[in-house]
């Protein structure tokens, strides 16, 4: 695309249209998996999974559920005609434990019956029986023992030990960072329908259709071509549903290859809290050499992250902490290194920023720290480790900050939320308040956009123009409700220069749109948009050609505009044209394909040129906290986001909102808590609290940054938005920080743990009160 | 367990249907009836995806039995809009894109719609209130509570009008 977008007025693209389904959500008749009416002879199952986190299993005897009324069938590890494995990156990932038991929750078999009640009742009366063995149910022991799931992984530029060395100042700390459920409204669900010949269809609420046909087909025992995976929508899914929606439709596949009928299988909250991985909880520890003004010389964080029992996507995420713990500052020497510490709980997975969310809150607390201890205004210690020409502009993995936006959204928010004024209000605020305390924080955020593997960044899609002149778009993104389906149906309808409405929706299927990636890595519209683009620009190029021999002019005289094409004053519709194309017998059907330019990446020494491009974002948020009980509020906030030349800034608040909110959940109210025995006890909204109505900021102020098209050629010039703005609710945390540091003497930085929950507020405050003045390391 | 007659209304049309009684409404209206808007989101009456109106009520239909439910009057998503499209509550989230994934939209509705009759004219503290048995998980409510305000405004005007 060479035409220079930034000048053109779109028809179609840029526009805040509501979501594809939006009518039918209103109205309850936007179908779910749950909400298809159920074929003759449907079954329904429960998973059957592991009571004790660690040991040896002895026996699993389904005689006693099989004896239920209705139910109908029983598979374990024993059943599985193919591989029991479902490892996304790694093999050796069993869809059914099989010899060893490795956490509460992991799934050992499923049951079959004529109602889900049943099925449930039946896979409680399934005999399990574990010698059970000591777990590991944290980090750190994992770490002294060395046991990971997979290698440690490095990010490393310059002399860190000499830059620490010679450091005018040395800054150390600990950071406790919490996971998080997914907790997308509709838990995870499939529904399997054998067909002939073995073949399965399987509808599936799954971030990731290619990689549910995979394993599917494979746990079955024969190949992709036999399996077609079907997604129409989710309700939610926030990375939950990339890896871990494989278990719940290979073992409705299983079920419905043995019984030979429909089967669905949905896991009630409590399960599907328990069976499934979550965000990676982590331990950072950190050493930096700072000079007296603010600026980071050198930095050394380590990070002791909650695998779990398997690498699942680990790997990655780990890998994308590192590229993000820089965030916006540039450091000269910088030593990142990540541990995959096996734990004996769940896998943890993908979840929306995917790493990056744990990279940004480790440095932009420790600059918060740096600031505190060194008695200077942490805006201005962002603001000298800045990328820019006068530090560096090369990260530690050796990708160049290219269209930094850093000074512009951090000048822009602080002018916006009024931050002179409202710091010296606060200040004063606290100098007179004992018990209620406020707290003002800034910070900015850099996200690198493409999937860290370069292999990963393709994308397809399917378009066809019928006769009359409508339009069927497919391609392989998955709709979870974050507006992808109308982004790329708006691309489509642009290049046509047709109504929105002559552009048909359809489900994400596996046999239209072959070996596609996750929906994942905020890169859905970047490349399925690019993909539908390419499509549709060549079916138009064709549809040009056969429009310019029946109107009599050259090509180049041909416009498409309003649903019509004009050669000068004379014009035919949209739907015309498609007929005279069928007749010159011209294809009117295209598959698109797209791979991400620029990118390249080299796996073993974590260098390389990983995103095709940054996005950029900063907030500032105040809280008020209550150092008597510890509860905190966010009184206000203020966003801004790069949403390059949005696609449609309606679809764009919304994300940003969205992703605010539930960052503000991970660090403020969402904590996992595992008990002795490693059972997760938090496995429902009445203990696992996400953000409700009155949880959010009462003052919240959401904006796109403007006249800001992408600097590399994305489709329209538009950026990716699904993740980046999660981690602007950093700002809260940090101003919690703030708040509680009014409590202490100047020079001492507060010891917060994440989440910032009204227990780990008040330690913070006991804290900070009695270590008095300025010793020690924070 | 013996079966009982029950006897409800779900959105104007009378059924009969035998249930145990200690069959959930949520699922007499899913997998009975066939009404599938109001959504199972965690079975426990937290999240308030299955939020219908029963008896001029707003009531999590997880929670409730069918036992209960026998003789009421229930009004679910499907029953909100007239014939001739939708009512202007479900106009105005779509409008003020109080969605996403959609997966709570029809117990957020249909609690909406009980919370302007208990309070016609709420201010944004009250919808917040009101609100906080459903849960969104991709929204941050702002947009759902924008829905709301203008929902309520545009009904209020009407009224004064139709005065
Ligand atoms: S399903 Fe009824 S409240 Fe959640
Ligand atoms: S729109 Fe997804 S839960 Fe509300």
């Amino acid at each position: 695309m060479n035409i220079d977008v930034r000048s053109v007025q779109r028809a179609t693209v840029g526009r805040g249209i509501a979501h594809d389904s939006a009518r039918k959500h209103v109205a309850g008749e936007a179908d779910y998996i749950d909400d298809m009416p159920e074929l003759p002879g449907t079954l329904h199952a429960a998973l059957v999974t592991s009571p004790v986190a660690h040991g040896k299993l002895i026996a699993l005897d389904p005689a006693g559920a099989l004896a239920i009324e209705s139910v109908v069938a029983f598979c374990g590890p024993d059943d599985i005609p193919g591989h029991n494995d479902i490892g996304p990156i790694l093999p050796g990932e069993p869809l059914f434990a099989s010899e060893i038991v490795d956490y509460v929750g992991q799934p050992l078999g499923v049951v079959a019956a004529e109602t889900f009640e049943a099925a449930v009742k039946a896979s409680r009366a399934v005999h399990v029986d574990v010698e059970e063995r000591e777990p590991v149910l944290d980090v750190e022991t994992a770490h002294e023992a060395e046991s990971y799931v997979i290698p440690s992984q490095t990010v490393a530029e310059g002399d860190v030990e000499a830059g620490l060395a010679s450091a005018e100042q040395l800054i150390e700390g600990r950071l406790e960072i919490g996971g998080q459920d997914h907790f997308y409204l509709e838990t995870q669900i499939a529904y399997a329908i054998p067909g002939e010949d073995g073949d399965m269809t399987v509808h599936s609420s799954t971030q990731h259709p290619t990689e549910v046909q995979h394993h599917v087909a494979h746990v079955l025992g024969g190949l992709a071509n036999s399996v077609d995976v079907f997604v129409r929508r989710m309700g939610g899914g926030f990375g939950g549903k990339e890896s871990q929606a494989t278990i719940i439709a290979a073992a409705a596949a299983l079920l419905a290859r043995k019984t030979r009928r429909p089967v669905k299988l949905r896991l009630k909250r409590s399960v599907d809290m328990s069976a499934t991985g979550k965000r990676h909880d982590m331990v950072a520890t950190w050493k930096a050499g700072v000079r007296k003004n603010g600026r980071i010389e050198a930095l050394d964080i380590e990070y002791l992250a909650r695998a779990g029992n398997t690498p699942d996507l680990t790997g990655p995420v780990i890998t994308r902490a590192l590229t993000h713990s820089d965030n916006s500052y540039f450091i000269p020497a910088a030593r990142f290194v990540g541990h995959a510490c096996k734990t004996n709980t769940v896998s943890n997975t993908a979840f929306r920023g995917f790493g990056g969310p744990q990279g940004i809150i480790a440095i932009e607390t420790i600059i918060d720290q740096v600031a505190r201890e060194l008695t200077l205004d942490p805006n201005v210690v962002r603001a000298i480790n800045y990328y820019g020409p006068e530090t560096g502009e090369v990260t530690p993995y050796g990708q160049p900050v290219e269209h930094n936006r850093l000074v512009e959204v951090t000048e822009t928010i602080l002018a916006t939320s009024e931050w002179q004024r409202r710091r010296a209000e606060i200040d004063a605020h606290n100098a007179t308040s004992p018990v209620l305390r406020r707290g003002l924080a800034m910070m900015p955020v850099k996200f690198g956009i493409s999937f860290n593997l370069t292999s990963l960044n393709q994308a397809g899609a399917l378009v066809h123009v019928y006769q009359d002149g409508s339009v069927h778009l497919n391609h392989g993104g998955t709709e979870m409700g974050q507006g992808l389906f109308m982004k790329v149906a708006q691309v489509v309808a642009e290049v046509f220069q047709v109504d929105i409405e002559t552009v048909k929706i359809t489900a994400t299927a596996t046999g239209k749109v072959p070996n596609t990636s996750a929906t994942a890595a905020s890169t859905g519209s970047d490349i399925n948009g690019m993909a539908a683009y390419n499509a549709a620009t060549a079916i138009k190029g064709r549809m040009t050609n056969v429009a310019a021999d029946h109107l009599e002019v050259p090509a180049e005289e041909i416009v498409f505009r309003e649903g019509r094409v004009h050669a000068g004053n004379r014009s035919i519709s949209f739907a015309e044209l498609a007929k005279h194309t069928w007749a010159a017998r011209v294809q009117l059907s295209e598959a698109g394909y797209y791979a991400t330019p620029k990118i390249h990446w080299d796996v073993k020494t974590l260098k390389g040129r990983p995103f095709f491009y940054y996005t950029y974002g900063a907030a500032v948020a105040e809280v008020a906290i209550d150092t008597l009980t510890g509860e905190s509020r966010c009184l206000r906030a203020d966003l801004l986001q790069d949403c390059g030349a949005s696609l449609n800034p309606a679809v764009d608040l919304g994300q940003i909102e969205g992703a605010f909110v539930q960052g503000m959940g991970w660090l403020t109210c969402e904590e996992l808590w595992w008990d002795e025995k490693g059972r997760l006890r938090t496995i429902g909204p009445s203990t696992y609290k996400i953000p409700g109505s009155r949880d959010v900021p009462r003052d919240f102020n959401v904006a796109i940054l403007e006249n800001a098209p992408n600097g590399e050629e994305t489709v329209f010039r538009s950026k990716a938005v699904g993740e980046p703005p999660l981690m602007l609710a950093v700002s809260v945390w940090l101003a919690i920080r703030d708040a509680i540091a009014s409590c202490g003497q100047p020079g001492i930085s507060p010891k917060l743990k994440a989440p910032a929950t009204p227990e780990h507020i008040l330690e913070a405050v006991d804290d900070i009160r009695a270590r008095g003045s300025a010793t020690g390391v924070a | 367990m013996s079966k009982m007659q029950i006897n409800i209304t779900v959105n104007g049309k009378k059924q009969e249907l035998l249930a145990e009684p200690r069959e959930l409404l949520i699922h007499v209206l899913r997998e009975r009836l066939g009404v599938t808007g109001p959504h199972v989101g965690c079975d426990t009456s937290h999240c308030g995806a299955c939020t219908v109106d029963m008896d001029g009520k707003s009531v999590k239909a997880c929670t409730v039995f069918a036992a209960q439910a026998n003789g009421a009057d229930i009004t679910t998503i499907e029953g909100l809009g007239g014939p001739d499209g939708l009512h202007v509550l479900q106009q105005m989230f779509k409008e003020h894109h109080g969605l996403q994934c959609g997966f709570c939209t029809p117990g957020m509705i249909t609690r909406a719609y009980r919370l302007l009759q208990e309070i016609p004219n709420p201010s944004e503290e009250e919808v917040r209130f009101g609100m906080a048995g459903n849960l969104c998980r991709c929204t941050g409510y702002q947009n759902i509570v924008k829905a709301i305000l203008a929902a309520a405004a545009e009904l209020n005007a009407a009224k004064e009008a139709a005065q």
